[in-house]
C-alpha cells in the first residue's frame, strides 16, 4: 500500500496524543504519580494538539475536505465513521479534564468522571483506528489479530514516553515509574516483532490462480497488462518495498523506537534535574522516530489482493 | 446509506466468457466512451497523449498465461465491478456515498456525498473502483444504469455498453438472481464461477471457464465421426445396398 504521509502522521501523532491522555487520566484516577497543575495542563494541551494535528492531517488527503462532516454519519457500518465519532466524543471529556488541572470550576468529582471518560474514549478511539485497517479482508497483513494490540500498545508506549517527560518536569520521575514505562515500551515492540514474524510466515489466502479462477489450468502468470503505464490501482495499492530495505528499516525502528528510549529511561531513572529531563526528551524524539518508521513500514509492507491481477503475490 | 439491503429483488450482473474473449479491449473502450458522458461523467484522463497516460476506466482487460507443465494457454480476462452481494466497499464508506440498490443489486457511488477518502477502493479485492483526481471522488462501473433503464433507447439497446459492443458475444447481462433467466441457465450449463470467493464478498458476476483444449488427434471428433460412419454402414441396409450398387 502507498505510504501516504498524511495517514502516517495521523496515526502516529493521534496515537501518541491519546496514549498521553490515557497516562494522565490514570495518574489522576490512581493518584500514583505527583504531577503539578501547570505540567498537567501543559501535557493535556500537548496531547490535544497532537490529536488535533493527527485528525486534521487525515483530512489533507481527502478529495473533498469540505464534506468531511459527512464521515460522522455511517457509524453503523463503517469503522472510519466510528473513529470520527469516537474522536469527537473524546473532546468534551478531554477538555474538561484539561481545564480541571488548573480551574476550580471543575469539581473533584467532575474531574474524576472526566478522567475516566477521557481514559475510556481515548482507548476506544485508538481501537477504532486500528479496526479501519484490521477489518480490510483485502489486505491479509492488516486483517489479523496483531494489528489492534499493536496500535493500542504503541499508543500507550509513545504516550508513555511523553508522560515520562511530564513526570520529569514535575520532578516526580523515579526509577520505578520509568521502569514501568520502559516495560510497556518493551511489550509493545515485542508484540510488533511477533507481527513481523507472522506476516513473513503467514500463508496468503489467495493467489493469481484464485483471483482469476484459472488455477485449475496450472500456474497463472500475467502475459500482458491492461494498460501501458501505472494507473490508480497500482499507484495506491501496488506500492512494494524491497525485502532487504524492509529488514533494515525494521531493525532501525526497533533501535530508535525501543532500544534507545529504553536505555535513556533507565539512565534517567538514576539521574535528576535538567539532565534527567533532557534524556527523557531525547527518548521522546527517538521513540517518535521509531513509530513513524514502523507506521511507514505498516503501509509499505502491506500487500493488496488486487495486485494478484497484476501477477504479484500477497 | 452504507448498511446493505437484506436481500435485493434482482441480482443484475455480467457473465464473461473466458473461452471466447479475444482480448480486443472493445468492452473497455466502449465503456469509457459511454460512461465519460453518462452517470459518472467525466472519466478523466491525465496526460492522455503524453508518455505516461493515466485515467479512470471501469474495465481493464488483462491477458494471462496458464502453464501446467504439459500445456500452456493464453486467456484474455476482462475485469470490472462484480456488484457483490456482501460488498465491503459499501460498508466501509464513512459518508453513505457508496450504496447497494435494493431493487436490482447495483453498487453505486453518490458523487454528491463522496469525500474522496479512497477507503472503498482499499476494501475492494477486484480493483473495481478508480479514483478521479480531477473530481476528487471515487468512480466505478454503474452497470450502465443510464442505458439499461433508458426508455429513449431501443429495447435491444438497453444493455451495458461493454455487453452490446462485444464482437464475439463474450459478455452477457441479466438477472443472476432468477434461476430461469437466460444468463443463469448459461452459468449453470457452462459451470460459471465467482472470482476469489474466499473474500466472502459473494460476487454476483460470473466468469465462464475456457473449454477443455483439444490436444489429442482424437479430440477433434474426426475419429469418433469415422467410427460412427463405420457403424452406420454396417447397420444400415439402405446404405450398404447403395454402397454395393455404387461401387459395382
Amino acid at each position: 500500500m502507498h505510504p501516504a504521509y498524511s495517514v502516517i502522521l495521523f496515526t502516529s501523532a493521534s496515537g501518541a496524543g491519546y496514549g498521553l491522555l490515557v497516562w494522565l487520566a490514570l495518574a489522576r484516577l490512581s493518584g500514583a504519580w505527583e504531577i503539578g497543575p501547570a505540567t498537567g495542563l501543559a501535557a493535556c494541551l500537548l496531547a490535544l494538539v497532537l490529536v488535533t494535528i493527527g485528525l486534521m492531517s487525515s483530512t489533507f488527503h481527502l478529495g473533498h475536505p469540505e464534506r468531511a462532516w459527512r464521515a460522522f454519519t455511517q457509524w453503523r457500518s463503517s469503522w472510519l465513521s466510528r473513529e470520527g465519532v469516537a474522536a469527537i466524543l473524546t473532546y468534551p471529556a478531554a477538555l474538561v479534564f484539561t481545564a480541571g488541572w488548573v480551574w476550580d470550576g471543575v469539581s473533584a468529582t467532575l474531574m474524576m468522571a472526566a478522567a475516566a471518560a477521557t481514559l475510556l474514549l481515548s482507548l476506544v478511539t485508538v481501537y477504532t483506528t486500528s479496526m479501519i485497517y484490521a477489518s480490510l479482508n483485502t489486505i491479509p497483513r492488516w486483517s489479523n489479530g496483531f494489528v489492534t494490540p499493536v496500535y493500542l500498545l504503541l499508543a500507550l508506549a509513545s504516550g508513555g514516553l511523553l508522560f515520562s517527560a511530564a513526570l520529569g518536569l514535575s520532578g516526580a520521575a523515579g526509577m520505578s515509574d520509568l521502569l514501568l514505562i520502559a516495560t510497556v515500551l518493551l511489550v509493545a515492540w515485542v508484540v510488533k516483532w511477533y507481527y513481523w514474524r507472522y506476516i513473513d510466515s503467514a500463508t496468503p489466502p489467495s493467489d493469481t490462480g484464485t483471483a482469476t479462477g484459472l488455477g485449475h489450468l496450472g500456474t497463472v502468470t500475467q502475459l500482458e497488462a491492461p494498460h501501458t503505464s501505472e494507473n490508480y490501482l497500482l499507484k495506491e495499492m501496488g506500492y512494494q518495498v524491497a525485502r532487504k530495505h524492509a529488514a533494515r528499516l525494521r531493525r532501525l525502528s526497533l533501535l530508535s523506537g525501543l532500544v534507545v528510549p529504553a536505555v535513556l529511561l533507565l539512565l534517567a531513572g538514576a539521574l535528576q534535574g535538567p539532565v534527567q529531563i533532557a534524556l527523557l526528551l531525547v527518548a521522546v524524539i527517538s521513540g517518535a522516530l521509531g513509530i513513524v518508521n514502523e507506521r511507514w513500514l505498516f503501509f509499505a509492507e502491506a500487500r493488496h489482493l488486487v495486485t494478484l491481477y497484476y501477477g504479484r503475490s500477497v | 446509506m452504507t448498511m446493505l439491503p437484506k436481500a435485493t429483488k434482482k441480482k443484475l450482473g455480467l457473465v464473461t466468457d473466458l473461452d471466447i474473449c479475444v482480448g480486443c479491449h472493445a468492452c473497455a473502450v466502449n465503456c469509457k466512451e459511454w460512461n465519460t458522458g453518462g452517470h459518472s461523467a467525466p472519466l478523466t484522463d491525465l496526460d492522455a497523449y503524453g508518455a505516461d497516460p493515466d485515467g479512470v476506466w471501469f474495465n481493464r482487460v488483462h491477458v494471462y498465461e496458464t502453464d501446467n507443465g504439459n500445456d500452456t494457454r493464453t486467456v484474455n480476462f476482462p475485469r470490472s465491478c462484480l456488484h457483490c452481494e456482501q460488498p465491503d466497499c459499501v460498508t466501509v464508506c464513512p459518508t453513505g456515498a457508496s450504496y447497494k440498490r435494493e431493487e436490482d443489486g447495483i453498487v453505486l457511488v453518490d458523487a454528491e456525498k463522496c469525500i474522496g477518502c479512497k477507503l472503498c477502493s482499499w476494501a475492494c479485492a477486484y480493483g473495481a473502483r478508480e479514483y478521479d483526481e480531477t473530481d476528487g471522488i471515487m468512480k466505478k462501473c454503474t452497470l450502465c444504469i443510464d442505458r439499461i433503464y433508458n426508455e429513449n433507447l431501443e429495447a435491444s439497446e438497453r444493455q451495458p455498453a461493454c455487453v452490446i459492443t462485444c464482437p464475439t458475444n463474450a459478455r452477457h447481462f441479466g438477472d443472476l438472481g432468477d434461476p430461469e433467466s437466460d444468463i443463469s441457465k448459461l452459468v449453470a450449463k457452462r459451470g460459471g464461477f465467482q472470482l476469489m470467493p474466499e473474500t466472502g464478498y459473494e460476487p454476483v458476476n460470473r466468469y465462464l471457464p475456457p473449454r477443455p483444449r483439444k490436444t489429442q488427434a482424437g479430440d477433434t471428433g474426426a475419429a469418433a465421426r469415422l467410427q460412427a460412419a463405420e457403424d452406420s454402414k454396417a447397420s444400415s441396409d439402405f446404405f450398404s445396398w447403395l454402397d454395393k450398387k455404387l461401387s459395382r
